[in-house]
This record gives C-alpha cells, sequence and structure tokens, in this order.
C-alpha cells in the first residue's frame, strides 16, 4: 500500500515534471517565435536605412553632377561671349589689315618711281581703284602765276578743267588754307561743276601746299566714304605730294644734266675745228 | 595649291589683289597686264582661277572672257570681274558671255578672298 502510494506520487511528479517541461517548451516556442519575428523586422531596417543611405549618396552625386553642369554651363556661356567678342576683334583686325594694306601699296606705288608721269599715273590710279572716283582732276600750283593748273585727270577732259587762281573758290581756297574740303551732298549724279567739286584734298608737303586733288563725282556704286578713305586722303595729301614734287624735281634736274651735258660736249668739240 | 592669274593694267591694283590672295593658303599668283599677255599666260601655266579688270589696253576683260569661254582647255576655269563699272547692265552682260561673278571697284578684301575661297573649295 505504502508502495503504491509512493508510485502514485512519483507519478504526480513525474507528470507535473513533464507538464512544467512542456509549458517550457511551449515557453522557448513561443520566444523562439518572437525572436525570429524581431530578427525579420531588424532586418528589414538594416535593408531600408541601407537603401536610404544610397538615395542620399545618390542626391548628394546628383547635387555635384548638377553644380558641375551649371559650372560648365556658366563657363561655355562665358566662352561663347569671348568667342563672339574674339570674332568682332578678328573682324576688326582683319579690316585694318586690310586697309594697311591699302596704304601701304599706295605709299609702294607712290614712291616706287621717280618718273614725273608715272607718279602722276599712279595718283589717278589709287583715287580711282582704291577710293573709287569717277571723275576727277589732279591741279598743281604755277608758282609764277599763283594759279592752279590741271596736269591730270579722269572721267573728264583736262580741256574741260579750267585754271584756278590761288585762294579763289572751293578748290583754290582748300590750296591757300591747306585743309580738305568735303561736300555735304558726295552724291553728284549727272551733270558736274568743274568749280564745285565734291571733295577737294591739298596736296602738302609739311605747310607748303602745292596742288590740290579735286574729285567731282564718285562711281556708281560708291555710297559713302569709310574710314580707310580718309586715311587714303590724308596719305595722298602727304604722300602723293612728295611723290610728285621729287619726281618733279629729278625729271627738271635730268633735263637740265643733258642740257650741260650737251653744252660740255659742244665744248670739247670745239678745239678740234 | 591654286593657281591664280591676276588680269590688271594697273599696278597698284595687281599689289593689292597680291596680298589679299597672299591669304589664301598656297595660292600662287600670276600677274598679267591685259588680256593678250592673259592669254600667253593660260598656255604657259596652269591656271586655276582668273582675276580679271574689264578696262585694259590691247584687249578688254569682256573680250577676255568671251575667248576663254570659247577655248575648251580653259572654259572650265572660273573668272571673277573686277571692275569700276558699277551699273548692273554691266554686270549681266558680264555674267551672261561667261563670267562667274562680278566684283565692283573699290573691292572689299574680304568680299573678293570669301569668293575666290568659295570657287577654289569646288575646285578639290
Amino acid at each position: 500500500m505504502e508502495r503504491e502510494t509512493s508510485i502514485g506520487k512519483k507519478a504526480d511528479e513525474f507528470l507535473q515534471m513533464f507538464r512544467k517541461g512542456e509549458e517550457f517548451t511551449q515557453e522557448l516556442l513561443k520566444e523562439n517565435e518572437r525572436l525570429r519575428f524581431k530578427i525579420a523586422q531588424l532586418e528589414e531596417a538594416i535593408e531600408r536605412s541601407g537603401d536610404e543611405a544610397k538615395i542620399r549618396l545618390y542626391e548628394e552625386r546628383i547635387k555635384i553632377t548638377e553644380d558641375e553642369l551649371n559650372s560648365i554651363k556658366e563657363r561655355f556661356r562665358q566662352v561663347e561671349e569671348e568667342n563672339k567678342d574674339f570674332a568682332a576683334k578678328y573682324v576688326e583686325v582683319e579690316d585694318e589689315n586690310n586697309n594697311l594694306a591699302n596704304l601701304y601699296v599706295a605709299s609702294y606705288q607712290l614712291h616706287s618711281t621717280l618718273d614725273f608721269n608715272e607718279v602722276l599715273r599712279i595718283v589717278l590710279e589709287i583715287v580711282i581703284n582704291l577710293i573709287g572716283a569717277e571723275k576727277f582732276a589732279v591741279l598743281l600750283i604755277e608758282e609764277k602765276t599763283n594759279e592752279l593748273i590741271p596736269v591730270g585727270t579722269e572721267g573728264i577732259s583736262i580741256s574741260d578743267i579750267p585754271k584756278v587762281r590761288f585762294g579763289e573758290g572751293i578748290i583754290g581756297t582748300a590750296a591757300k588754307e591747306g585743309e580738305s574740303y568735303f561736300s555735304e551732298n558726295i552724291h553728284n549724279r549727272g551733270s558736274i561743276s568743274t568749280e564745285n567739286p565734291i571733295v577737294c584734298i591739298p596736296l602738302k608737303i609739311k605747310e607748303h601746299v602745292i596742288g590740290v586733288i579735286a574729285i567731282y563725282s564718285l562711281l556708281l556704286q560708291k555710297e559713302k566714304f569709310s574710314n580707310v578713305d580718309y586715311e587714303l586722303f590724308n596719305l595722298l595729301a602727304g604722300h602723293a605730294a612728295t611723290a610728285i614734287f621729287s619726281s618733279r624735281l629729278y625729271t627738271q634736274s635730268e633735263r637740265k644734266l643733258t642740257t650741260i651735258q650737251s653744252f660740255l660736249d659742244m665744248l670739247k668739240e670745239k678745239p678740234r675745228r | 595649291m591654286p593657281n591664280i592669274l591676276v588680269v590688271e593694267d594697273s599696278p597698284t591694283m595687281r599689289q593689292l589683289i597680291g596680298f589679299a590672295m597672299k591669304r589664301i593658303a598656297g595660292s600662287k599668283v600670276i600677274e598679267a597686264t591685259d588680256g593678250v599677255d592673259a592669254l600667253k599666260k593660260l598656255s604657259s601655266e596652269k591656271i586655276d582661277l582668273i582675276l580679271a579688270d574689264i578696262n585694259m589696253p590691247a584687249m578688254d576683260g569682256l573680250k577676255l572672257v568671251s575667248l576663254v569661254r570659247g577655248n575648251p582647255a580653259y572654259k572650265n576655269i572660273p573668272i571673277i570681274i573686277i571692275t569700276t563699272e558699277g551699273a548692273e547692265e554691266d554686270k549681266k552682260r558680264a555674267l551672261a558671255i561667261g563670267a562667274n561673278a562680278y566684283l565692283p571697284k573699290p573691292i572689299q578684301t574680304q568680299e573678293l578672298i570669301k569668293l575666290v575661297n568659295g570657287f577654289i573649295s569646288q575646285l578639290q
């Protein structure tokens, strides 16, 4: 009886222990489940936080790229502006270069000969081809008579150009005062007046006037004077004057030399007779 | 390397055009004083382009254009007329007999260079 009671007691103890074991197992299973859930949450959180970091990184990169793009755009705009400036300057330099070439050629040609007629022909060429005058005359001062005498013309006969008294009319005044004259109306289509040129350029060696270029009309296509035309007028005023003056002197001295030489030859021949 | 024949009786214009043509890379300028001289140069040199004045002694530029166009050996050479004759009818006449372009004097160097470059690029 006592033994049966002991066995029953042990069986109860075992059952209780088994139940506790069951409860413990249940608790472990629940805890396991809870931990699994927690791990899943953590994993998700970690993954999410990783994406955000990447997004932040990408955002930063986009911002840097945008800044660089804006900087490049600004630089591009600056370079475009600089290019426009360079292009404008290039055109200016080209124009200046062409103008200098015109002036150089005119000057070179004027001083390329000591033949008076050749110099006169070159002056006419420059006024026709480089300035674009249609009808004009070159008049030189005759010291003895104090008159301006036509020595070369273009587009008009030399006999149609009257002599001009020094100091009289537009031509005479330009010669006397040594100042260039430019008419307000340079388009003198139709009939021309030889006393009223549209342009009058005194030919000067320093302040000494030796003659005048009188322009009566311009070529049909010549609408206005450009800067290089005024430069050419200045060049003609000085260089044409010296070229004409020196070629005249040279021609006169050549003539005198020939006369003297002939005279000397004649003297040498005389004793033989 | 284009050979450019400049036909001009004015030494000033020949020199000025020569200066302008130096700005065209590799170009060589051959000068002639009138149409007759130009025909001699055409027969002795290989010419790629002609720049000719109209008013010249011996043979004028228009006669030269018609002779060049009538000669099978030269008929395809481009010709640019550079002249003081600025009237529209003069231009039409020159183009009608075979000139390729017409440039009234006084010339704008840039315009001349642009025209010449245009014809040279067609040759290549």
